[in-house]
């Protein structure tokens, strides 16, 4: 399966065996979803569990989050993060806080599906990687997979977890691996080991990393897109780096970060979100404050650059593995 | 460089004024209000294009002589209204004896619903025990009515160590779940959706359960307002859906809010939905429409807008003078009267009441509301007790992270 049929199938697995787990979002009844995650999910479940929503997205936030209340595991879709803004408050003043300040009286367990990320031409408004503003809110657990074995075991977790969850699909890797050589042939998930997905219910953990290579060298901190990047880049680097594979960053494995970085000595952080004030800064306060006597070398941050992401320059913002070969070089050199 | 010459009158810009600022005197002769029985009440599966006048009228029950009249009369039986009565006195009561805990440095914050005690009373009533609402910080009335334990509300205005809402939230902005109350933020508006989304899971379900939700006048500006009331109308969500419009939103007169140019109730039109506009301040009107648009709910016909025509008597908050921006007499001026004293001038015309009764039940009342005050106190008022400091870690996330333990035990919990 590629991302995309992965992600049906977990739904289509969800929607099979739990009645209260429901599906609404532009454009994600009949036609299936502007990226077809949804297909067909409407035809074999019925109107009433995958329908289309108003373009509304705080409103399609709110009425979640009242189903979630109510008992019903909701699983709106935001048609792309860019677009999660307006429903932001939603998120972080009700969702994020139901179940602390109502003193455990309510809560909303809702996911939050949106296709996020760069590599499509899709210019500032369908591109952004927003994953560091929801890091940043107690409360709102944050996942992101980078391949379809992931992407469905972490959305059924996801669903099946009692706390809200923003999941976030990296749409360059809908249909492939991308590792970031934007100039050759695009790639299929077709023969990928990541690609066998089971037909049936399973789940991979929350807050659980992958190593997705081991090495001795560095480590290098990834996920969604940039975990082939990172993988591109080590092999181009020729550094025996190990790379992990955050799959959500809240809640953070930090404990096989840290085993990680005791044993490499060096840490390099890749993420596609500018990098100012991005989720890299919290990794990298994280690994100074857990592995100062361990480091061998400052640690190092490859991120796309502080401005709106720019349509024509695609591929000049997008961290591509010549940008995490050099981070590696100069975390080895000190260069 | 001068702007080319305007070959028509130059444009000005509107900036809505309330009739009367301090020092003036206060002039409501520019509210729409219908006389107390005037309003049709149309049966409630009559079409929505047919019910397309109701929210420019105001249904009243309660006549200025205290008599029940007209289509809307719910014909109430006398523990009913009582019932209704004590509610909102005890209300009044228990904001009257907090707001002064507060002046006492007891409290950090205190929200008063003094003219206002109807609405929540009168609705809290007509809903069922499996139903939900979903509050505004104005309708303490609707636990009362529900009798809610007065040393909770007090321990959580406290923040003491009894708190349920286990000192995180601030005084106020309660939440209890099986007296059908839903959890108060205090990001106005936010919660109206959740109505709507509530609402539409009992539906899905097959369920039984409506919702109604609150929203200030000032508040329905918010996008909130407009996406809710979207949902219910494409959803037929089974809600009933209030605007409690008390005139004023801090120093915001209701214009401000666009309630110069249509009223809130109209507001439902553009979405295909009955918009009903009631007096506030009579128990009777409020009743009978909740209770219609409940029915509605109920039936499958989906939601209607409600907007109750009140008065805000006191000030907006603790922190909050509003003889700066309204003359300080506008209160008493309000032609819609008190909510309570005209529910005692009807019993009191049914021959159901008296002043006597009225002044026992009145010091009762201030009695137990002082009782509560005093059991709390005990416990502690804010600063001078709180929680387990546990507490604070608690319910972020069903279980806690890495984070929250380790945070935990930075402070040798
Ligand atoms: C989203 C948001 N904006 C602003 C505020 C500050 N605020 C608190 S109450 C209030 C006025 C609300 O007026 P209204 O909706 O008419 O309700 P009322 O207080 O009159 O009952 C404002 C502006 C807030 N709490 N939340």
């Amino acid at each position: 399966m590629n991302m995309v049929q992965a992600l049906n199938s977990a739904l289509d697995v969800k929607l099979a065996h739990d009645p209260d787990m429901l599906i609404f979002g532009e454009d994600v009844g009949y036609f299936g979803g502007v990226f077809r995650v949804t297909d067909g999910l409407q035809k074999k479940h019925g109107l009433k569990r995958c329908f289309d929503a108003p373009i509304a997205e705080g409103g399609i936030i709110a009425a979640a989050i009242g189903m979630g209340a109510y008992g019903l595991r909701p699983v709106p879709e935001i048609q792309f993060a860019d677009y999660i803004l307006p429903a932001y408050d939603q998120l972080v003043s009700e969702a994020a806080r139901l179940r602390y300040r109502s003193g455990g009286e309510f809560w909303a367990p809702i996911t939050v599906r949106s296709p996020y990320g760069g590599g499509i031409f899709g210019g500032q408004t369908h591109s952004q990687s927003p994953e560091a503003i929801f890091a940043h809110i107690t409360g709102l657990k944050t996942v992101i997979p980078s391949t379809p074995y992931d992407a469905k075991g972490l959305l059924i977790a996801s669903i099946e977890d009692d706390d809200p969850v923003i999941f976030l699909e990296p749409k360059r890797l809908y249909n492939g691996p991308f590792d970031g050589r934007h100039d050759q042939a695009v790639k299929s998930w077709a023969g990928h080991p990541a690609a066998e997905v089971p037909e049936g219910h399973y789940t991979v953990p929350l807050g659980k990393a992958a190593v997705v290579r081991s090495g001795e060298a560095v480590t290098v901190l990834a996920y969604g897109t940039m975990v082939h990047v990172a993988l591109a880049g080590i092999e181009d680097s020729g550094i025996d780096a190990e790379l992990i594979d955050l799959r959500s960053i809240v809640p953070l494995d930090i404990d096989t970060i840290v085993a990680s970085v005791k044993k490499t000595g060096r840490c390099v952080i890749v993420h596609e979100a500018s990098r100012y004030g991005g989720f890299g800064g919290e990794l990298s306060a994280l690994v100074q404050e857990r592995c100062f006597f361990e480091l061998e070398a400052p640690i190092g941050r490859v991120a796309g650059y502080d401005t709106p992401y720019p349509h024509a320059f695609e591929w000049d913002y997008f961290p591509g593995p010549g940008r995490v070969a050099a981070a590696l070089r100069q975390v080895m050199d000190g260069q | 460089m001068e702007p080319s010459l305007p070959n028509r009158a130059r444009l000005s810009l509107h900036i809505p004024e309330p009739p009367g600022r301090p020092g003036d005197l206060p002039d409501f002769t520019t509210l729409r209000l219908s006389a107390a029985g005037e309003v049709d009440r149309p049966p409630m599966d009559a079409s929505e294009p047919s019910m397309r006048e109701l929210p420019y009228r105001l249904i009243r029950v309660l006549d200025d002589g205290g008599a029940a009249v007209g289509p809307w009369n719910p014909h109430l039986p006398v523990e009913t209204l009582v019932h209704g009565l004590r509610a909102m006195m005890l209300t009044r009561a228990f904001d009257d004896r907090l707001f002064r805990a507060h002046r006492q440095g007891k409290t950090s914050f205190y929200m008063k619903s003094t003219g206002e005690e109807a609405i929540g009373a009168a609705q809290s009533l007509v809903l069922g025990a499996g139903d939900m609402c979903f509050p505004t910080y104005r309708v303490l009335s609707w636990l009362m009515a529900r009798d809610y334990p007065l040393v909770e509300l007090c321990n959580q205005i406290f923040s003491n160590a009894r708190d349920p809402l286990k000192g995180r939230q601030l005084p106020i902005l309660y939440s209890a779940r099986d007296y059908g109350f839903y959890s108060l933020s205090g990001n106005v508006g936010s919660r109206f959706g959740h109505a709507v989304g509530w609402a539409m899971a009992s539906a899905y379900r097959g369920d039984d359960k409506i919702a109604l939700a609150y929203i200030g006048e000032g508040t329905t500006a918010e996008g909130d307002f407009h996406e809710a009331l979207t949902f219910a109308s494409v959803y037929r969500a089974p809600a009933v859906l209030c605007v409690t419009n008390n005139q004023w939103a801090i120093s915001s007169f209701s214009g401000i809010a666009g309630g110069q140019e249509t009223t809130f109730a109209a507001k439902a039109l553009a979405y295909g939905i009955p918009g009903l506009r009631v007096d506030g301040n009579d128990f009777l009107a409020i009743w009978a429409a909740t209770a219609w648009a409940a029915e509605r709910a109920r039936s499958n016909l989906g939601s209607t807008l409600i907007e109750l025509f009140t008065y805000r008597a006191s000030g907006h908050s603790t922190s909050d003078d509003p003889t700066k921006y309204r003359p300080s007499d506008e209160p008493a001026h309000w032609p819609l009267g008190d909510p309570v004293e005209r529910l005692k001038q009807h019993l009191v015309a049914l021959g159901a009441w008296s002043d006597d009764r009225h002044e026992a039940l009145a010091l009762e009342l201030d009695a137990a509301v002082r009782a509560a005050v005093r059991e709390a106190e005990q416990v502690g008022t804010l600063g001078k007790s709180k929680p387990d400091l546990r507490e604070m870690f608690e319910g972020v996330f069903k279980e806690p992270d890495w984070r929250l333990v380790e945070q935990r035990r930075e402070l040798g919990l």
